[in-house]
């Protein structure tokens, strides 16, 4: 098996306690794999479980049954029995997750926000930072914003924060929860280039994008998430 | 060095864990405060306990911090040698090396854990003194360069905490506590009574320390954002036991008993 990611008859529903029990069907029989390289593109309307798939992978949302494989550090690690420290360890090493929204600490730097992850593995701060500084710069955040945090920032800028932090790390896992939502025409442009790198690189990458020309450019495959809707 | 400290503790050896619980109980009477306890703490690993008031997330606290004798169970903490040794049957003297230099112990209420009447840089000298440091020269540089570290002016290190607005009590208290380099720090709802304002200040604050020193913690809380922000993993406690356990994120984003779903679902939007 080359595959990085091979999730297998993966099924997840919600039973909601608070509404009398009631059990909320996502997804089921989710199989599909990825292999280095690819960009595999989740399709589907909204609430057919896309993002539900994606927590899955990163380990956010748990499993009821099934398979979640991800290749980690030259070993198969299933990460719907894995224990808490195992799926740090592979968020660290392997898998980095661009959510739909940025979620950043109050007080903390554009730039340290971004420097985190590589921080998080080891490298000295002053050389996350400079990696820090050359993504955001790329991603047309205006230098004078570095110092400040995030959290006063316009929708896209935030995005593109969030962009540049999961960009950041050479992880050989990418999720990607609509990217490029709320981006101009300019910074899609360099999403997509970011993208392309990322395969080029070896990457293997799950993403989800509605826009139609986007999914065009970044996609080798796409996955009909409707054939795992779970509501009968 | 802080980054390469960090990414040891958290890639290199901590296969072996630095605290267990097994079968962890505490009864009043008929009054079980906590029952039937068990998980394993490694090195760098910060550990959020969450319930409401009188779930007995205190009484779990105090029982793995060597405060109360457990009625049931025992904890065992990795010494500085390697060896895991059961708390219960350690000698006087390894206890007080335990409290004085391998642990800290943060409590809600920063006069628990300062002396409110002697300087900010003999809070912080105190415990150096306690573990044999003798040179008062060497003693002040580090007690100020603590203050730095938690953002207190220096300027202020003759000062007593009692002059001290709440945020710098408590960061006072965080700098005597780590001042010894401790491996497990013990918090009791840190953030608890500071303003939101401070209380961001403190979690950043906190959150750097922990992960530049590679430290293990345990964090009593029942600020449900206070446990996103610093752990790793979370037990959920109610009735005295643990009912939910699992990464952060995971219990806070995808809760699966019926009380974290309360829990979760009570938090009122900002």
């Amino acid at each position: 098996m080359t595959a990085m990611i091979d999730i297998n008859n993966a099924q997840k529903s919600f039973v909601m306690h608070l509404q009398g029990g009631i059990e909320l069907p996502v997804v089921r029989g989710v199989s599909f794999h990825v292999e280095p390289g690819e960009c595999v593109v989740l399709a589907g309307p909204s609430g057919a479980g896309k993002s539900s798939i994606l927590k899955m992978i990163f380990g956010n949302y748990r499993c009821d049954s099934g398979r979640i494989g991800i290749r980690h550090q030259g070993t198969q690690i299933d990460l719907a029995k894995a224990e808490p420290r195992q799926i740090l360890s592979v968020r660290r090493a392997t898998i980095g997750y661009v959510s739909q929204f940025l979620r950043a600490v109050p007080r903390v730097a554009t730039i340290d926000v971004v420097a985190e992850p590589l921080i998080a593995n080891g490298v000295a701060r002053a050389e996350a930072r400079e990696k820090s500084g050359q993504l955001l710069r790329r991603l047309n955040i205006p230098e004078r914003l570095w110092a400040l945090p995030p959290s006063t920032f316009s929708g896209g800028e935030q995005q593109r924060v969030n962009i540049a932090r999961g960009f950041i790390s050479d992880l050989p896992i990418l999720l990607l929860d609509e990217p490029t939502a709320s981006l101009d025409a300019a910074n899609r442009a360099v999403v997509v280039e970011l993208v392309d790198s990322k395969k080029r690189q070896g990457v293997a990458m799950v993403a989800i994008v509605h826009d139609d020309e986007i999914r065009h450019l970044i996609a080798d495959r796409i996955v009909d998430v409707t054939s795992f809707a779970a509501a009968a | 060095m802080a980054e390469t400290k960090m990414a040891e503790t958290l890639n290199g050896d901590s296969d072996q864990p630095l605290l267990t619980a097994e079968g962890l109980g505490k009864s009043y009477g008929h009054l079980m405060a906590c029952r039937d306890v068990s998980f394993a703490l490694y090195p760098g690993e910060v550990l959020a306990i969450v319930g409401e008031s009188g779930s007995g997330k205190s009484t779990l606290l105090q029982l793995l911090s060597a405060q109360l004798t457990p009625s049931a169970g025992s904890v065992s903490y990795r010494m500085r040698d390697g060896v895991m040794r059961d708390l219960a049957a350690l000698g006087e003297a390894e206890r007080r090396f335990l409290f004085r230099t391998d642990w800290g112990y943060v409590h809600q209420d920063p006069a628990m854990g300062l002396r409110m009447a002697v300087s900010a840089g003999a809070n912080v000298g105190e415990r150096l003194m306690a573990v044999g440091w003798n040179h008062y020269g060497r003693i002040r540089d580090t007690a100020s360069s603590w203050l730095e570290r938690v953002e207190i002016d220096t300027g202020r290190i003759d000062d007593a905490p009692r002059t001290y607005s709440g945020g710098m009590r408590q960061r006072l208290q965080i700098a005597r506590n780590l001042v010894t380099e401790p491996r497990l720090v013990f918090m009791d709802e840190p953030t608890g009574g500071l303003d939101v304002s401070v209380q961001a200040r403190l979690l950043d604050l906190m959150r750097n320390l922990v992960s530049e020193l590679g430290l293990a913690a345990i964090v009593v809380t029942h600020d449900l954002a206070v446990a996103r922000l610093l752990s790793h993993r979370v037990m959920v406690m109610k009735g005295g036991r643990v009912i939910e356990t699992g990464l952060t994120d995971q219990v806070l984003d995808d809760p699966c008993e019926p009380y974290t779903q309360l829990l979760v679902s009570s938090i009122l939007p900002a």
